[in-house]
Parts: structure tokens; sequence; C-alpha cells
């Protein structure tokens, strides 16, 4: 994990003070809503719907056990006990009161923790690999690259008022799990000549005009990340579009002025400012951060107490064969803890449910915990032979469905139950699906699917790269959700095709539940999944099983 | 069923959904809030209650539509802001509280 240094804590309490100040000024009536607004969405405060809402960043998605029972006690004394995991491994906090939100910005401080920029025209916070340093299929561990990136762009003096927000991912793994290709610059670690270096791919984005990102650069030396990076968001700072905030993400830069010519751009910039840069100085802090994120000495372990566990116990079987990713240390896995317990707001967890994986962690998983994109949590180091013990106290607090990478683990936004920019809700149709999908146990019958849901066109839900996505509309004062069909989410990201008119609220879920029931019925096989079936016989099938009948009843 | 407008906003402190009561002060229940049945007074008022910077944000004119009981919302959008979300019994309709006057504490 990454240690504050005595710079940082500094920083952040003079960050914390100077927000206590704003907010008292606002209150007193020396700044006007105008002025104020662009000052607490530096801070991460939106308002929302029904009060305001409080985004605060997990770096790279990595929490230790005690910032986790710090986010529990925030959740509890200032808020409703509970906590929303985002697609972007930020946790939202959704009804806090103006007057307390700078205790709880000096609470998140305790324990390295802040909000800054996870709202506005700035360099988000950086997303990564949920399972980095402890995956099989790594290169190297992603996060030291991912904190320097967020130590480079907080509060960078060139990029504060970008013509809009600016999203990078990065991942250190050919399997890509962090969505790279949909953001505005995605990093993915390749190897050449045994050198590590980054594939650096621009102009992703998801949202009103949906773009797979094009590769940039196929090689990036790390020690030219910096320099490169800013050399990208300068020219976009240049080049981007601040006429129409549609138009204006970096997709749209790269879409009008070809990747050539930004690509031509991006390296005249480059070797203006890399001699600025001192490439030993980034391989020294590499080299520091690199210790910080030194991965857990774990010996392999003997499996026989979970072996016969799993034999012995079905429920138990079902979780260890779905919610298990292998471990790159014999005799331990990598558990993803689904915050999707069937009819369950996606994403949610109490209070109680922060401390128990808070303990979990503690006792028995290095003290580390991930939050993940797919709004999970997960324990990248456990012991198989603890598992059983594990799974025991998961199932006691509701923490153990065994639907990872199924049907009902399904993304949702928060959609029109919180969020002012909805214009449908999400939760309830994530709900009811998943619902359905429990009552007729479709999930291991089903077996891997995503569904991704948007409730509004920015696509916080991902639904354009969903197996199957959907999005909420407001179509003359009423609900109507479009389905999209062949979207992907890996390293082999597509964009989804949309079927046809859209549905109405009450008759989304029937349809979601013919196109599943269709793929049961078209499938070669229960080895070819519910993705490699739309592949395989094209949309046709699906859109006839969608419309056949509900077309009229949606109509 | 009538159409009209009332004027709402979001409390500044607590953040949450406040309507323009006929006698001016502002209330935290929909069917307390004045309607207009002109789209040019509800404008005027808008003006008028825009200026409470220190008790509001975002006023803005919503449709309502008239009922036997006083206001009620035209738009989904607007349900959901006098009710509360769906998937949590929090929000207004978890304020059961006969006291619905807004003060900035």
């Amino acid at each position: 994990m990454y240690r504050y240094t005595d710079f940082d804590n500094a920083f952040l309490a003079e960050r914390n003070r100077q927000f206590r100040a704003q907010v008292a000024r606002r209150i007193d009536g020396s700044l006007t809503e105008e002025e104020f607004r662009p000052l607490r969405l530096m801070n991460g405060l939106y308002l929302q719907l029904h009060a305001y809402m409080l985004r605060v960043a997990i770096p790279y998605g990595t929490l230790n056990a005690t910032q986790l029972r710090k986010l529990a006690e925030i959740s509890e004394r200032w808020d409703k006990g509970y906590g929303h995991f985002t697609t972007r491994q930020n946790i939202q906090f959704n009804w806090p009161i103006l007057t307390d939100v700078p205790d709880m910005l000096d609470a998140l401080a305790e324990v390295g923790l802040h909000a800054i920029q996870t709202s506005g025209n700035t360099i988000r916070n950086v997303t990564s690999d949920h399972f980095a340093g402890a995956a099989g299929d790594e290169i190297a561990d992603p996060r030291p690259y991912a904190e320097l990136i967020r130590q480079w762009s907080t509060d960078h003096p060139e990029f504060q008022f970008l013509p809009r927000k600016f999203k990078i991912a990065v991942t250190g793994s050919p399997n890509d799990r962090v969505v790279t290709r949909a953001h505005d610059i995605g990093l993915r670690m390749v190897l050449r000549d045994a050198e590590p270096g980054f594939e650096v791919i621009v102009g992703g984005g998801l949202g009103r005009t949906p773009m797979i990102g094009k590769v940039i650069r196929d090689f990036l030396p790390v020690a030219d990340l910096l320099p490169y990076l800013e050399a990208v968001v300068a020219t976009y700072n240049l080049l981007g579009r601040r006429d129409n905030k549609y138009k204006a993400r970096i997709k749209i830069t790269v879409h009008e002025n070809g990747i050539d010519q930004v690509r031509d751009l991006v390296e005249a910039r480059f070797a203006e400012i890399a001699p600025l840069f001192d490439p030993t100085a980034t391989k020294a802090a590499l080299a520091r951060l690199d210790e910080m994120f030194t991965p857990p000495a774990l010996s392999p372990r003997d499996s026989t107490l979970f072996e016969a566990t799993r034999t012995r116990d079905p429920v138990f079987r079902a979780f260890a064969d779905t919610n298990l990713t292998p471990h790159r240390v014999a005799g331990h896995a990598i558990v993803t803890i689904s915050l999707k317990a069937h009819g369950a707001t996606p994403g949610d967890a109490t209070a109680e449910q922060m401390r128990v994986v808070a303990d979990l962690a503690q006792s028995y998983g290095q003290g580390e915990i991930r939050v993940s994109h797919m709004q999970n949590l997960v324990l990248p180091h456990v012991a198989l032979d603890d598992l059983p013990e594990i799974h025991a106290i998961l199932r006691a607090h509701g923490l153990s469905t065994a639907n990872v990478g199924l049907a009902s683990d399904i993304i949702a936004c928060p959609g029109m139950d919180y969020c002012a920019l909805a214009t449908a809700r999400s939760i309830p149709v994530a709900t009811q699906i998943a619902t359905l999908v429990a009552a007729f146990e479709l999930d291991h019958e089903i077996g891997p699917v995503q569904i991704k849901i948007s409730g509004c066109i920015n696509a916080c839900g991902h639904h354009h790269v969903g197996h199957i996505g959907i999005l909420g509309l407001d179509r003359a004062g009423v609900e109507n959700y479009q389905i999209t069909l062949g979207g992907s989410a890996t390293e082999d990201a597509r964009v989804g095709e949309r079927m046809g008119p859209g549905f109405a609220y009450d008759q989304i879920v029937p349809a979601i539940e013919r196109l599943l029931l269709a793929y049961l019925d078209l499938r070669e096989g229960p080895a070819e999944t519910f993705e490699q079936a739309v592949q395989r016989a094209g949309l046709e099938p699906f859109r006839a099983a969608l419309y056949e009948k509900g077309a009229r009843d949606a109509a | 069923m009538t159409q009209g407008f009332v004027i709402t906003a979001n409390a500044l402190i607590k953040g949450d959904v406040v309507w323009l009561t006929p006698t001016g002060t502002l209330t935290r229940k929909l069917e307390e809030a004045e309607v207009f049945t002109s789209r040019d007074r509800a404008e005027a008022a808008l003006a008028a209650t825009s200026t409470r910077n220190a008790e509001l944000v975002g006023c803005y004119v919503a449709d309502a539509r008239l009922t036997s009981v006083g206001p009620a919302p035209a738009h989904f959008r607007e349900g959901f802001r006098a009710r509360g979300p769906s998937n949590y019994p929090h929000g207004k309709q978890a304020e059961t509280g006969t006291d619905s006057h807004v003060s900035l504490y």
C-alpha cells in the first residue's frame, strides 16, 4: 500500500482547511452557488435529487482494513449506514449534510483518503486492476504507475479546467479487467525485449457517443510515462472543443482530427517537454513506489480442508466455483465478495458488512481489500484452507452470494433513484432481474453473462459494453428502456448494437427474461457462453425473441 | 386534473427538496406548495425566489397536477423528488414528522 508522506498529509490537511472555509463562506453568503459549485465539485461534493452526495476516491481500487472501517464509521456517523461502490472504484455517500462534509473529509484524511478530483473537468481517480498484485497473468503490478499518475495529476495546475472530465485506467495484465478501451487514456502493460512498457490507448469513452479507444503509441517505456501523459492531456487541452459540452471529450477530439494527427501533435509536444522530465527521477520514484506495493510473501499452501469442504458442502462448492480466481501462489485464491445479493441494490454495502470485510481482510487476507469496477469487493490474497471459515462469516452477513460474473452480478448506476442527471431508474430494474434469475435458479444454468444498466445516456453503468446493455430513457414523460446486445468490456472491447424500440418499465424485465431463455434455446451446449452464442448466431434470433411477442406489449 | 406550476429547489444545508408556499415560506411537503396556474406568474415567482441564495440551490419551475389534496407531481422525476428513492425507505417518505418548516439549521 502507498504510505502517505509528510508532504501528502500536509497537502490534504491544507486542502481540507480551505474547503471548510469555502463551506463557511457559502453559508454566510460570501459565496454564491455559482462560485461555490466548482469548489465543491473539485472536492467530490455533488447535489443530487434528494441530498448532497460525497464521492470518495479509492485510488486504483485498493483499501486497507483501517480505511474500510473508517468508511463504515463515516457512513454511520454522517450518512445512513451504508455506502455505494461505483464503476470507477469510488464510494459514494448519498445523504450527507453540507455542514458535516468538512468533518467527513477530515475523517477521511485520518486514513489517507480524500475526494479530490472525483468530479469536475479534471483528471479523475485513476482506476486499475482489482486483481493487481495477485493475478497469475500479470506482467507487473500496475498500482505503482497508477499512484505515480495520481500524484502527477492531483492539483496539476495546467489540467484543472480541461474541456471535460478525463479518465485514465491502467492494467498490468494482458487480460483487460479495467476496460482500458473505454477510457480517455488506457494504459496496457506490454513487454518488448523483456522490458515492460505501455501500449497507450486514447479516445475511448462511453456516454452519448460511445467510442472504442485507439492505439496512439504501441510501446511507451515506463520512464517516459509522465511526459507522454502530459503531452496527451496538453494536446487535448488545446485542441478539445469547449463550444459544445457533448463534443468536448477527447474521444471526439480524436474522432474529428483523426488519430494520426493527434499522434503527431502529441509526439511533437512530447519532444518539447520530455527534456524537462528527469527519467532517472521517474525511475527512482517508481522504485520507491514498487517497494510499497511489494506483494505479501506467501508460501505455497496445502488445500486439503478446502477440497474436502468443497466436496462435502454444495453451498460452499457453488461459492468456490463462482467467486474465486486463481492466485499466483499455489494454495491461495483471489476471493470476490459479491455486493449483488439477489434483490439488493448493486454495489451497496452496509457499515456492518464493511466491517466484516475489513476484519476478514485483517485476519485472513494480508489486510488488503479491493473495489472492482463491477461494484464488488475483493480479498486478493487468501489461503484456500481459510475459505471454509471465511465463507461461513460472509454467509452470516449476507455476503456469500455465489454469482460473480453471472446474470445477477449486474452493474447498475444509481439512476433516477438518486442521480440528478438520470432519465430513468436503474436500481429496481437490476433488483428485479436478479430476483427473477434467483426465482428460476438461472444464474448457474445460464453461466457467464454481463448485464449492465445505465439510467441515462452518460452511461455510468457501462451499458454499451455489456453483453446485455440496458439504457433507461425518458420518452414523453415515461421511463423507457433500450436494449443493446453484443458489447464487450475486455481487451476485445466492443460497443453493443441497439436491438430496436425500447420497453416500458414494466416490460423490461420480461424482455430480459426472453433474451436469457432464447440463449438457453440457441446455445450449442453449456460450454457456449451467452457472449459466444451472440457472436456465432448473430443478433437476429435474439431480436426475434425480444420482439415476437414483446414488441406488441411494449408498443 | 388541471395543469399548474410549483417553484422548487434544494435546501442549501440539508440538500433536500423544498417548495415555495403561498406565504413565501419554504416547505418540505409538495402538497403545501403554492400552485401557479399561469406560467408568467410562476416565472415571476421563480425570479424572486432565485435570489434566496442563502437558503436555496437550483430553483426552477416544475409542472404539477392539481388534485383534491393539493399539487401532485406531473412528471415521474418530480415524483421521486417528492417521495425519495425506491430502493430504501429513505428521504421524504421516511420523514413522518408534521413539522415541514424549513430553517437553515
